[in-house]
């Protein structure tokens, strides 16, 4: 901040020249801060590519701990190859089960006003605002104390994932029906369209792009989630990527580690595309460029 | 969704305030109320409050360390929510781009970047020594304070930054013209115009980065490992996975209790900002 102020008086002329000129000062923070923000990762991504067995050393390039190892990439490694299948098994499901439930839930908050839909909407920003060690104990305490029929390991992870994700599309999908009104649904019923037909021919192609931006926040949520589903995990076979890398960070492993975590990464910028490039389409002639992304912004 | 979320937090009431089996030593939830035994909670409370308890270090390092984490997360976050819905002309696409990526990069993975680079060998030493700021590797990974409240703002800074973003990104430019057109200065707009409008946010940032901060346990562990820099979460994922369940319970009880405010507040500023976008 001094050092802003330093140049306003060392410069008075050039200020006045353009009172809405950059502050340099912030133009070196912030690209700073993003190159803080994003540099590590990118370092971590490329050790993954390492041929050596650092990770801190880089001693070449090669897809050795992707699949050129044969005992130890992701790609041979018994153990490493279970959990990336368990991780993107788990965000998958959830997605297929969230999001359909949470469009039903938004649009029935929607239309069912009162006291009760008062009572879900809190209860959902509740789910929102709890640490997730709350929820991750409490959980764990419900599955093995008191609904002992359902053991720990994938289902239970299932069940979690899908009580905590489940607040994404009902928030993104509740703004974007107030924001599109009732006139088009009662518009299609005046004009002869019974209720279904109107929910599924008007209704749900204009939430495409709520639904768009819920599977893409829900599948990266799911993925990256650590705390529920590490403790409703039976063990190693029920492992994902988060709570691999939790378990052997500190000990001395190796780039397949980072690998491992790289794969993750590339599954959600996968997802991320796709999503909005449905996004952009159903969002066609509706808003500027940015559009997408400030709504997203604005969403999390 | 009641199913979901109501009968959980009974079963930590129920686990909390149980019984413990005589024979295995393993914690029994009792259901009813009226045979609710308080002895595991007692003892949480004395230890967690109580002169001298074992856990009283952990919570009062819990409140310093996320204390410390969200001040340098609005420091640093403010500035850069600042320039770049301010300044940010046609770059500004690229810029929320590169604020909302750390939101769909693995928590876990951001702080195993770190690791790799706090490494007696790594990054951070290499280029610190070969500067001359340091005389030898330091070693980061070994219950330095400083590393796990460093890595708490790595983590959650972007949570802080998106709503400033949004609420700074929302003021109207003719209103700061207005303010200078009348004679203000800069620091006088800011203070006057732009501080104000953005306080709202402020507000949600700080709540919003606050309440995981405080059941985080994980970033401790794997930026240190040692008792030096345990938090209240790191006692409940160490009571969890011990006979103690019933102190984990408690414990989180405890945290419930200690964030119910900021939870609450937190929710009604939500619901004040719908109803606001929704008038």
């Amino acid at each position: 901040m001094s050092l802003a102020s330093d140049l306003g008086r060392t410069r008075p002329m050039q200020r006045l020249a353009n009172p809405w000129g950059r502050p340099r000062f912030l133009v070196g923070f912030t690209v700073a801060y993003l190159l803080w923000s994003l540099l590590p990762v990118l370092m971590a991504v490329l050790f993954s590519f390492n041929s050596g067995r650092s990770r801190s050393t880089f001693q070449g390039f090669s897809f050795r701990w992707y699949w050129g190892d044969d005992t130890l990439s992701v790609f041979h490694n018994e153990s490493l190859r279970a959990v990336l299948i368990q991780s993107l098994k788990l965000a998958s499901l959830s997605v297929l089960i969230v999001v359909p439930l949470g469009v039903a839930f938004a649009i029935a908050l929607d239309r069912w006003r009162g006291r009760p839909a008062t009572a879900a909407n809190t209860m959902m920003l509740t789910s929102f605002v709890t640490p997730e060690i709350v929820m991750g104990v409490a959980l764990f305490l419900v599955i093995t104390k008191l609904f002992t029929f359902i053991h720990l390991g994938t289902g239970a992870q299932i069940l979690g994932l899908v009580t905590f994700e489940m607040a994404y599309p009902v928030i993104i999908v509740r703004a974007r029906l107030l924001s599109i009104g009732y006139e088009y649904e009662e518009a299609a019923m005046d004009l002869g369209a019974s209720p279904t037909k109107a929910l599924r021919m008007v209704l749900l192609p204009l939430l495409k792009p709520a639904i768009a931006a819920s599977t893409i926040l829900v599948f990266a949520d799911s993925i990256d989630d650590f705390v529920i589903v590490r403790y409703l995990s039976s063990g190693a076979s029920t492992e994902t990527i988060p709570i691999r890398i939790y378990s052997t960070a500190r000990g001395a492993p190796t780039p397949a580690l980072n690998a491992l975590a790289s794969l993750m990464l590339f599954a959600t910028v996968i997802a991320f595309a796709v999503g909005a490039f449905v996004y952009r389409r159903a969002t066609r002639g509706e808003g500027g460029e940015t559009s997408a992304l400030s709504d997203l912004a604005g969403q999390i | 969704m009641a199913l979901l979320f109501v009968v959980p937090f009974y079963a930590i009431v129920a686990v909390a305030f149980g019984a413990i089996d005589p024979v295995f030593g393993s914690p029994v939830p009792v259901w009813n109320p009226l045979r609710w035994n308080f002895e595991s909670f007692r003892y949480v409370i004395t230890e967690t409050f109580g002169n001298g308890g074992i856990y009283r270090p952990a919570l009062i390092r819990t409140f310093l360390f996320v204390g410390l984490a969200v001040g340098l997360c609005l420091l640093i976050g403010y500035p850069v929510a600042y320039f770049i819905a301010r300044y940010g002309g046609r770059f500004k696409t690229m810029l929320v781009v590169a604020l909302v990526a750390p939101f769909f990069i693995s928590y876990l993975m951001r702080m195993l970047a770190w690791v790799n680079l706090l490494q007696d060998d790594g990054l951070v030493n290499s280029v610190l020594v070969s500067f001359g700021l340091l005389g030898s590797p330091k070693n980061w990974l070994d219950g330095q304070a400083i590393t796990v409240v460093l890595a708490l703002v790595y983590g959650y800074i972007p949570y802080m930054i998106l709503p400033l973003f949004g609420a700074l990104d929302r003021i109207d430019p003719s209103l700061l013209e207005a303010s200078r057109d009348l004679g203000a200065s800069r620091r006088r707009t800011f203070t006057a115009v732009t501080l104000p409008l953005s306080r709202q946010a402020i507000l949600a940032g700080t709540l919003i980065v606050s309440l995981p901060m405080f059941g985080d346990y994980y970033t401790a562990d794997l930026m240190s490992g040692s008792p030096r820099t345990t938090m209240v979460g790191n006692l409940i994922d160490e009571s969890l996975n011990s006979p103690f369940v019933n102190r984990s319970a408690s414990l989180v009880l405890v945290m419930v209790m200690l964030l119910f405010v900021p939870m609450v507040l937190y929710m009604r500023s939500t619901a004040r900002a719908e109803r606001e976008g929704s008038a």
